[in-house]
């Protein structure tokens, strides 16, 4: 039976949850969305988005190499993003202080090199690795149970890293001088949350694929953010958004077959476009 | 009652060259002390030192009692040329919480009532009220005023009821009649309550009428006194080890001329 969308919710409901494949999606999508709603929402307090595009794009030479190797895809995606994440937080060290400009160029380079790898690792590899389209644009339908209790291990570790580093973090995210000189360890929280946003995206690109990781990951939190100043309420709406995006993008994937990646970047753009504009219109 | 700062023969370099040596320097409680100086005499230098950010290459540092950075909890800190730009969106009330439990460990979880958080809070309304920053602190930081940020960073580094506060050119790029109001602020939180401020400051002229003295580095080295006593042609000329002549303008403004490293600085009109 296909599914058919109508306005009857139970039905609905019940052609989602009617496939085991489809449970476990909407566990590992919802699971993926509230590590994306948390982690993202320090990527743009600290502007970094850039670094983590560049951590997505470490997926592809993740799971070329794994294939290569003869591995599952998940450890060479946790693998290359947290691999990556280390290289740009030292890299971008000058003299033991954290330098913006090498830090753009690192980022950069360590994306290209990342892209270069990826193609390598697939021409070496010779077969045809599941198909580049579902690693780029993502895809439901083949997520087991044990993958989604990977994720739920990866988001509570940093969900328990967040709650312990969160007041710091967030200190050295607004303003670095006063934290430090408050006995933040500033640089130290800065590589561990590196780390943990390669951790996030690693779990997230297996989901919605590598490209489009960075919307769940930055369009929530951005939209959240403008929205509101509170630093509680703007959390909780980024939670709020990433989860409700992603079951929207996913209902919205399974009744039309269109790819999830697109489903979830186009219902998070718009709902950022909605608060940008209201904020413009506001003044 | 001993002496809330206290340097003897202080020394510190930086980077292999020394950035003054030799400096006494006393601080008493509630005293308002300008430090000025041209660019890289070493005025930030001295504060990063109290702070136990820079260490003494000889000599000896006291502050409140002990060696620097330890007695960090007393010390209130605000550093230099920060300003958040409108893309900022975190409210000026979260940016002061900051300064009393920013360093902690842990996630402040939605909900709380506990005994701490109440104090917490009415501590943040009691520095807010003091700055006179009640009328903007839900604002996010970035649509202040620049005058509005510095009022509320001052309520920042004040949140923890500092008894010695480092204030680092926290005049710089605010308007003249900002000056002034914040020059008399931070006078009045220092007569109030009695807190040591010392002020880093690249032109004396706004903070003339409300200083107690004034600790002026140059060329490696410092002199303190009221401003009447070191802002004058003999005591900079000997300071700097050039001819340097101060002019007081009919508005008392007083105005240094020949000066190296800053010819426009000192009594230029903003």
């Amino acid at each position: 039976m296909n599914p058919s969308f109508s306005i009857n919710p139970v039905s609905d409901l019940n052609q989602l949850l009617q496939y085991p494949f489809m449970v476990n999606a909407l566990q590992a999508g919802t699971i993926v969305a509230v590590i994306a709603a948390l982690v993202g929402w320090f990527v743009v307090l600290r502007r970094e988005t850039f670094v983590c595009h560049t951590l997505s794009v470490m997926s592809f030479p993740g799971a070329s190499g794994a294939a290569l190797a003869g591995l599952p895809l998940a450890p060479g995606y946790f693998l290359f993003a947290v691999g990556g994440a280390l290289a740009i937080a030292f890299g971008s060290r000058v003299g033991g202080r954290r330098s913006a400009m090498q830090e753009s160029a690192v980022v950069g380079t360590v994306g290209a090199v990342a892209l270069g790898l990826g193609f390598l690792f697939l021409s070496l590899y010779g077969g045809i690795l599941e198909s580049v389209e579902t690693l780029l644009f993502g895809s439901f339908v083949g997520i087991s149970a044990g993958q989604v209790q990977t994720l739920l291990v990866v988001a509570a570790l940093a969900a328990a890293v967040l709650a312990v580093i969160g007041r710091p973090l967030f200190y050295a995210s607004v303003d670095e001088r006063s934290a430090n000189a408050d006995g933040v360890p500033v640089r130290a929280l800065s590589v561990i949350f590196l780390v943990l946003l390669g951790l996030a995206v690693a779990a997230i690109a297996q989901i919605v694929g590598v490209l489009l990781t960075f919307a769940l990951l930055v369009a929530p939190a951005a939209t959240a953010q403008l929205i509101t100043a509170r630093v509680r309420l703007s959390l909780a709406l980024a939670l709020a958004l990433a989860v409700s995006e992603t079951w929207a993008a996913m209902t919205l994937s399974y009744f039309t077959n269109v790819a999830l990646g697109f489903a979830v970047t186009t219902i998070a753009l718009a709902l950022y476009a909605v608060a940008r504009a209201v904020r413009e219109l506001r003044g | 009652m001993s002496a809330v700062v206290e340097l003897r023969g202080a020394t510190v370099t930086r980077g292999g060259s020394t950035v003054w040596s030799g400096v006494d320097i006393e601080l008493a409680a509630g005293e308002f002390v300008g430090i000025l100086g041209p660019n890289g005499a070493g005025k930030s230098t001295f504060l990063e030192l109290l702070l136990g950010l820079q260490a003494l290459q000889a000599g000896s540092a006291t502050v409140l009692g002990a060696a620097p950075g330890e007695r960090r909890q007393r010390i209130g800190y605000l550093p230099q040329r920060r300003s958040f730009d409108e893309s900022v969106r975190v409210r000026g009330r979260d940016l002061v919480a900051l300064g009393l439990d920013g360093a902690r460990w842990g996630t402040p979880l939605p909900g709380g009532f506990g005994a701490r958080r109440s104090a917490a809070r009415a501590r943040i309304d009691a520095v807010i009220a003091e700055v006179g920053a009640g009328a903007y602190a839900n604002r996010p930081i970035g649509e202040c005023s620049g005058g509005e940020q510095q009022r509320l960073l001052i309520a920042q580094a004040l949140a923890r009821s500092p008894e010695l506060l480092l204030l680092d050119e926290p005049l710089d790029s605010l308007d003249l009649p900002n000056q002034a109001s914040v020059s008399s602020l931070v006078q009045r939180l220092c007569r109030e309550q009695n807190i040591t401020v010392a002020l880093v400051a690249h032109d004396v002229n706004p903070l003339l009428s409300y200083l107690d003295r004034v600790i002026y580095f140059a060329r490696g080295r410092a002199v303190s006194g009221t401003p009447a006593e070191v802002i004058t042609t003999d005591t900079l000329s000997a300071l700097y080890g050039a001819g340097v002549e101060v002019l007081r303008r009919s508005d008392g403004r007083l105005v240094v001329v020949g000066q190296p490293d800053m010819p426009a600085h000192h009594g230029h009109e903003h």
